[in-house]
């Protein structure tokens, strides 16, 4: 049995992953749709602290909420006027959209409800995660272990930088 | 009542959809950009999700989740390098003005 805090937790993050990503894809101007997302990303992060894992929730707020947004911001203060609006959308890619949209959630749940015995599993308990575990296994080269991983990500990050630097950089003439 | 699983995968499922609505619709390449996080982090609360409820003892969709965090910061990156570099060829970032390139 859940507490009452917990389900109405859940309740709130639910409404909030909702309505705002419905309102991030909708809005139309740009600012206001990026700052929606910021509370999606917030929410997301909700879910994660919600299901135990601390540590997951903690980087969603630093990388996506700190980071990315920050971004974000940034790219459309840079090229976009600040109270423009997006122009309204043609009913034909609106319909095109949306029939795209309902078809994948359709298509989604239906598989999620013809495993009734596999979307009713509750929720069990939690072992020992702890940041020694956590540590062990990002940095470990045994199986179910993570350094290999973690090692390319680095790389992956270096080279996203240089490409970033090079890519934004003003040509001297 | 009990938070099941189904639960928690509901809204993902409409966090998924809003972004494929978004990526077709919009034409703003940040928005564009902004739909793409959102389907990205629909299947990262899956990943987590799936984690937790099926395999608790484990760590795999957790560390999953958190590579792929870490592949999403990089990739945003770059995209808004090169947003801001068409910006500075094009003056621009609309996708029905960006044909140069094609053919």
């Amino acid at each position: 049995m859940e507490s009452v805090g917990n389900i109405v937790m859940y309740f709130i993050i639910a409404i909030a992953i909702i309505v705002f990503s419905v309102l991030a894809v909708t809005s139309r101007k740009i600012l206001r749709s990026a700052t929606y997302l910021l509370f999606v990303l917030f929410a997301a992060a909700g879910i994660y602290f919600q299901l135990g894992y601390e540590f997951l929730g903690a980087t969603q707020i630093a990388v996506y909420a700190g980071g990315i947004m920050v971004l974000f911001v940034f790219a459309i203060l840079l090229t976009h006027q600040p109270n423009a609006l997006a122009e309204p959308l043609p009913f034909k890619k609106k319909i095109l959209g949306l029939v795209a949209c309902i078809l994948g959630v359709i298509v989604c749940g239906y598989a999620l409800i013809s495993y009734p015995e596999f979307c009713g599993v509750t929720k069990p308990e939690l072992f020992s995660l702890d940041m020694n575990r956590l540590g062990k296994a990002l940095l470990g080269t045994e199986k179910y272990q993570y350094l290999l991983p973690f090692e390319a990500i680095s790389v992956l990050l270096l080279a996203c930088i240089i490409g970033g630097i090079v890519i934004a950089r003003k040509d001297k003439e | 009542m009990e938070l099941t699983m189904l639960y928690y995968l509901i809204p993902s499922i409409f966090m998924f959809g809003c972004g494929v609505y978004g990526f077709i619709t919009r034409r703003n390449m940040v928005s564009i950009l902004i739909s793409l996080e959102l389907m990205l982090n629909a299947v990262d609360i899956n990943f987590v999700v799936f984690n937790r409820f099926l395999f608790p003892g484990q760590l795999e969709g957790m560390f999953f989740t958190l590579f792929a965090i870490a592949l999403a910061a990089a990739e945003t990156a770059l995209v808004i390098a090169i947003i801001i570099n068409i910006y500075r060829v094009a003056r621009n970032v609309d996708v029905r003005d960006l044909s140069k390139m094609k053919f």
